[in-house]
């Protein structure tokens, strides 16, 4: 019971922070939809369809989604540190919950506010002329919830681990973009180089990012633009078990961390 | 281990590779009382403070918090003490209010009482129409009263100040002082204190000294300044080296000399002036005489100043990256 509490407080300071941080809030907007108008808009013409029904417009809204939680679930270990450098980790750190506590409060709190900026995308994204279907919402946000909690656990464990600031933003470069780039946002990842192929398949965020690409374009399309894994095409359901998977791992990892922080 | 007291600690060594930041100091804290911990910057006083309120695990030795072990049941130490740290704690994004409030929720105050608890603390301490005002306005003395305020929220049996005047002016000093004094008189709260200040050290009942990860001395501050015993007196002269000299052959002095200073403890000292003046060769500069301080007493214990800073930084320095390296690994 004490430890609810202590997860609800850990994620309810989180919340209010990113709620009086309004500027933040629409910045790491700013980003995804930036590439949703440009790449989008400007490829559409060029690329034709990539499937029966799908310009590069309508396959690349769903990766954005997937791109927005990813971001801001990998920036939450950005609180780590900082709570470090302005030492209110050390309040959080003698207070008598429990470290496992402390971390499941944080990546349900960077799980949270992923969550929120995704759905802030599906509410601007008609404003950019991307529709999807209204019907698949009560999937699709538990959907990304999960990824989203995968990858905040992963943000916090790191965050936990790197102590400065310059370094958790080198380390955080150096680990977002290529598992942006090599997970299916922007192409499929159908006919690839062996090399990347097997790149984009070890990185968790593809199965995070089909599965929502899956539940946004509808399974028909998708499958001719799904993973497959030694001739076996992916289904939503097999990608959700290897996002949770990992994000097992790495919710293991991060309370770890945490028991051990001195 | 008796019950009576309430920090016991026997023992206790932390090592950084092989560098003891805290080497075999075993003492005893009684409730109710004013504790202070006294040295130089990098004598092990933070490291101490650290491993009695969890945040650092011993080397070896035993520590026990109100009868709970410090490795063992951190969980109910952690609950018994509070805590304001040489470095600010607070949330800066959020409200007085919101911090004191999370404190409140982590230390599982009954939603019955915190409101009244708060009110409580934030008054003693804070100007409350400023409750909602975000940290990040605050002043340093005022941010550092409103940690106080959050230390003693969840009523702790014990109050770790870890420099707790660091950095304010004299006047926000003084407050802070009349308020925790306050307290140990009202709530019979037992307060562990770390200080290099001298006239806060007074303020304790009973001082340990520390230097280099030792305990060299404890006892009330008019002991410890009785080991000095007498009057001190300082002098500066045209020639230091020939004046001392001349104290050790012709008085049967031992003087110390620090800083450009002689000084030397005497039974009568403003009956000793007069001779001195007259019968010494050396021409005198300057001389004053006062009452023995901790200051000097820490001279006569270890033979060098509390305000030795430079070779201090450096120990502190090398403790702290043996920290570091510790903690990566």
């Amino acid at each position: 019971m004490n430890n609810l509490w202590g997860i609800y407080t850990i994620w309810y300071r989180d919340l209010l922070r990113f709620w009086r941080d309004k500027a933040r809030m629409v910045t790491s907007l700013a980003f995804p939809l930036l590439f949703l108008v440009v790449f989008g808009s400007g490829l559409s013409g060029s690329m034709g369809m990539l499937a029966p029904g799908v310009n590069f417009s309508k396959f690349i809204f769903p990766g954005i989604i997937g791109m927005t939680v990813l971001i801001t679930s990998f920036m939450s270990g950005v609180s780590v540190v900082w709570d470090r450098e302005f030492g209110f980790l050390k309040e959080v750190l003698v207070a008598p919950i429990s470290r496992v506590a402390v971390a499941a409060g944080k990546t349900l709190g960077g799980a949270t506010i992923a969550l929120i900026q995704g759905t802030l995308i599906l509410v601007f994204a008609p404003l950019f002329g991307v529709t999807f279907p209204l019907k698949i919402l009560p999937q699709l946000l538990p959907v990304m919830f999960l990824v989203a909690c995968a990858l905040s656990a992963m943000g916090i464990f790191l965050g936990s681990r790197i102590k400065s600031m310059e370094a958790h933003q080198a380390v955080m470069q150096l680990l977002m973009f290529p598992m942006i780039f090599l997970s299916g946002v922007f192409f499929p990842v159908n006919n690839l180089p062996l090399w990347m192929n097997v790149l984009v398949k070890i990185n968790p965020v593809t199965y995070g990012v089909d599965s929502i690409r899956q539940l946004v374009l509808g399974a028909e399309p998708a499958a001719a633009l799904g993973i497959t894994i030694f001739g076996h095409t992916m289904s939503i359901a097999e990608d959700l078990m290897i996002v949770a998977a990992f994000g097992v791992l790495m919710v293991v990892l991060a309370m770890w961390s945490f028991g051990s922080q001195e | 281990m008796s019950k009576s007291h309430i920090i016991e600690v026997e023992h206790l060594v932390k090592k950084y590779a092989n560098l003891a930041a805290v080497n075999d100091v075993t003492f005893s804290v009684e409730p109710g009382e004013i504790f202070g911990l006294l040295g130089p910057n990098g004598a092990g006083k933070t490291t101490t403070i650290n491993i009695l309120c969890t945040l650092s695990k011993p080397t070896s030795g035993k520590a026990l918090i109100n009868g709970f072990d410090i490795v063992r049941q951190q969980g109910q130490v952690r609950q018994c003490i509070g805590l304001v740290f040489q470095d600010p704690s607070l949330d800066e994004r959020l409200t007085a209010l919101e911090n004191l409030d999370f404190h409140s929720r982590v230390y599982n105050i009954p939603a019955s009482l915190r409101a009244e608890r708060t009110e409580q603390v934030l008054k003693m301490v804070e100007p409350w129409e400023r409750r909602r005002d975000v940290v990040k306005t605050f002043s340093g003395g005022m941010k550092r009263r409103l940690e106080l305020a959050r230390g003693l929220l969840h009523h702790p049996r014990v109050l770790f100040l870890d420099e707790p005047t660091l950095g304010l002016d004299p006047q926000t000093r003084n407050r802070l002082w009349e308020f925790i004094l306050g307290l140990q008189k009202t709530e019979g709260t037992t307060i562990f204190l770390t200080t290099h200040y001298m006239d806060e050290a007074e303020y304790a009942d009973r001082i340990a000294v520390m230097d280099y990860g030792q305990l060299i001395a404890l006892d009330s501050p008019e002991v410890l300044k009785g080991m000095v015993g007498g009057d001190m007196i300082s002098l500066s002269t045209t020639d230091d080296q020939k004046a001392q000299t001349e104290l050790k052959e012709r008085y049967n002095i031992q003087p110390e000399y620090d800083d450009g200073q002689i000084s030397f403890e005497i039974a009568d000292g403003s009956r000793f002036i007069p001779t001195l003046i007259k019968g010494l060769k050396t021409e005198i500069l300057s001389i004053s005489l006062r009452r023995p301080t901790l200051d000097d007493v820490f001279l006569k214990l270890t033979g060098h100043r509390l305000r030795d800073e430079a070779v201090r930084s450096e120990f502190k320095e090398i403790v702290r990256q043996m920290g570091r390296h510790q903690r990566r690994r």
